[in-house]
């Protein structure tokens, strides 16, 4: 048997696994019945028609033909890596990762951070740009965010104690 | 005329030289911040709530007028603009606005959300003024079984949101609904599929899937295509008015927008939401006029319509916040609680007790509504000027908005890793051809569609048939499954049209 619609085939797949996940989950809870519903109703009837379309899909996917067989094509793994690490980093950086000891280290760090991992991301990496571009951002959002609309971010290191 | 006395009144009190500058400075706060992406009007409203403090009743609430209207159109600016819906009712102008932005032709959307806005927000204070206590009659026919009835309604009619499968659009549909479960109970208190993370436990946060899934999986999709192919915008800008032809498809597609969005708004829960969402469908299901671009592609009636929906329904939803007490939004829920720090208990007894202050109210809504046109306008060009930064600089720039935003939403890393989890996520319903709108849609209105089915059915004692014997839900009903079944022909006939292509 071939697929007829990769995408198609996977996202079906995708949904089969997430409404089985949920329907199982909900199973956990109490369930009760029509006129009292316990927490778990809900989510079963949902999670079940969600498997049961992801069936569907994935069966469609298996007979119906499409033209250039949908499909899925490469990740983009450069990207999808920088940008979300850039994207933890800057949480790393705001927050503090005790697991690794690293103190809150402030949202001017996390800014500098975040832009030189996110610049990686992009089809060539010009060093000197990342570092104007991250400056005019920490200074634009020091004082959006600090000073005008004053929220309440670490700004610098915690261990500065400032 | 009691409609022009209370009207007379109610600009009487809000229509003085130092109100107009509250008004101005409102909107050109809520604007300016928010413009930035991933800072909705929620955000931006709380933000500025205590600036409004110090200030006596009217004028405060003139000026979060003000904030509201600014807030909400930096919003829309944004969706148009970077491709990032700020709150719910701007998910669907994302989808025509941003094409039209990327065809260079940013300044007419711009406009027509201004224009069909400012229009819809006109009429939405007169259909008030005029209508307030009979209307009220109509919210109170909505048992939750009509409800339910209105949300099944609703979330069929988000399939068309969706170009691609319709399969995939309902099950994106329900992924959304049982997204909207993770969290406690309200009936019983258990907290669901959070895994005992505490973070988890008051839900996911709509910012956090709309940045990841709108934002980060966007911005991932882009950087993977080679330069020549990616989805950024052309040089050449267009004109930044409408043109003669735009107004031609505008003008219709608002009037209707502006009728939709004005019925459903008087609803009290869930019916400002899905006002956006109701008037885009209506659009794309009215033909297309000859030369007309597609939906999806960039259509102003995509933009225009939405939009001034948008604005009726919210300012309609007065009606039920101010008669019934009931907020619609937690945007509305918030102006509430403005409000009530001012000492006006919204509720029936303000329009009697308080008439200066319930028409003073709709007159500054107005108000708010008049100075976005006159401040945003002008503004257009300038926002224009934004979309010639080159991508290279852009994209760090929106994933450091982005990221900012989440995290001062509820001052907590654990959103940020979240915000990571659903760019990867979304990325992945890029890959697959999965669209995520119907799905902000269905995770919206999840938790309240729950709690209807729950009240009804604990009403009529479990029984099922509650939903077609009462008429309302049947007419609602019958009126989803004949939607489904205009959805459905069309691909039927395009499926067959393939078949006999193929033999």
């Amino acid at each position: 048997m071939n697929i007829k619609s990769q995408k198609d085939f996977f996202s079906g797949l995708m949904f089969m696994g997430v409404g089985v996940a949920f329907a199982w989950g909900a199973s956990g809870y109490s369930i009760g019945n029509g006129a009292r519903m316990g927490p778990g109703y809900f989510p079963l009837v949902l999670g079940v028609l969600l498997a049961v379309l992801g069936g569907v899909i994935t069966f469609k996917a298996l007979v119906v033909e499409t033209v250039d067989g949908d499909k899925v094509g490469a990740f983009a793994w450069k990207p999808l890596v920088f940008i979300i690490l850039a994207n933890l980093v800057f949480g790393a950086m705001i927050g503090g990762l005790p697991i690794i000891h690293l103190p809150p280290m402030g949202l001017i760090a996390g800014i500098y951070a975040l832009t030189f991992i996110a610049c990686l991301a992009g089809d060539a990496f010009k060093f000197k740009e990342a570092v104007v571009l991250a400056t005019v951002l920490a200074v634009m959002s020091y004082l959006a965010f600090i000073k005008l609309l004053n929220l309440q971010f670490p700004v610098w290191p915690a261990f500065l104690g400032v | 005329m009691d409609l022009f006395n209370n009207l007379a009144l109610g600009f009487g009190v809000a229509f003085t030289p130092v109100n107009l500058m509250y008004a101005f400075v409102g909107c050109f706060l809520g604007t300016v911040i928010g413009v930035l992406p991933g800072i909705g009007p929620l955000a931006t409203i709380a933000m500025l709530l205590p600036a409004t403090y110090a200030l006596p009743p009217v004028s405060a609430l003139i000026m979060l007028a003000g904030i509201y209207y600014g807030a909400q159109y930096g919003g829309s600016t944004t969706a148009i603009l970077v491709n990032l819906p700020g709150e719910s009712s701007s998910v669907v102008t994302v989808i025509d606005g941003y094409q039209m932005a990327r065809n260079g032709r940013a300044g007419p959307a711009l406009a027509a959300a201004g224009l069909g806005s400012f229009f819809a927000g006109c009429v939405g204070t007169l259909i008030l003024a005029a209508f307030a206590a009979p209307l009220t009659e109509l919210a109170f026919k909505f048992g939750p079984a009509e409800y339910f009835s209105l949300m099944i309604l609703g979330l069929i009619g988000a399939v068309v949101l969706a170009s691609g499968s319709l399969l995939k659009a309902i099950a994106m549909i329900v992924l959304g609904l049982l997204l909207g479960m993770v969290g406690t109970d309200v009936n019983s208190g258990v907290p669901r599929f959070s895994f005992d993370i505490p973070e988890l436990t008051d839900g996911i946060g709509f910012i956090v899937i709309a940045m990841g899934v709108f934002g980060y999986g966007e911005i991932i999709s882009n950087l993977g295509k080679h330069e020549s192919e990616r989805e950024v915008f052309t040089a050449n800008v267009t004109g930044l008015w409408p043109t003669k032809e735009d107004f031609k498809n505008m003008v219709p597609a608002v009037l209707r927008g502006t009728a939709l969005g004005s019925l459903l708004g008087i609803l009290p829960g869930g019916g400002a939401v899905m006002a956006a969402f109701a008037a885009y469908t209506l659009e794309k299901k009215t033909p297309l006029r000859p030369g007309e671009v597609p939906f999806g592609k960039g259509n102003i009636r995509g933009v225009a319509a939405p939009e001034s929906a948008n604005n009726a329904g919210a300012q309609t939803s007065f009606i039920p916040l101010l008669t019934l007490g009931i907020p619609p939004n937690a945007v509305m829920a918030l102006m509430v609680g403005a409000m009530t720090i001012h000492n006006i208990q919204p509720g029936p007894q303000v329009m009697t007790n308080n008439p200066e202050l319930f028409w003073g109210l709709i007159a500054s809504m107005w108000i708010g509504n008049l100075m976005l046109i006159v401040l945003n306008l002008p503004l257009i060009g300038i926002w224009i000027k934004l979309l010639s930064v080159p991508y290279r600089w852009l994209f760090p720039s929106i994933v450091l908005f982005c990221a900012i935003g989440v995290y001062s939403t509820n001052n907590s890393t654990f959103d940020i890793w979240m915000v990571g989890l659903f760019g990867f996520i979304g990325y992945l319903f890029i890959k697959l051809g999965a669209e995520p709108a119907p799905l902000l849609l269905g995770f919206i209105l999840g938790p309240m569609m729950e709690e209807y089915l729950r009240r009804a059915l604990l009403l009529s004692r479990g029984d099922w048939s509650v939903f077609i014997t009462r008429p309302l839900s049947a007419s609602l009903l019958a009126a989803a499954a004949l939607l489904l079944v205009v959805v459905l022909l069309p691909s039927v006939k395009s499926k067959r049209e393939e078949a006999f292509v193929e033999d």
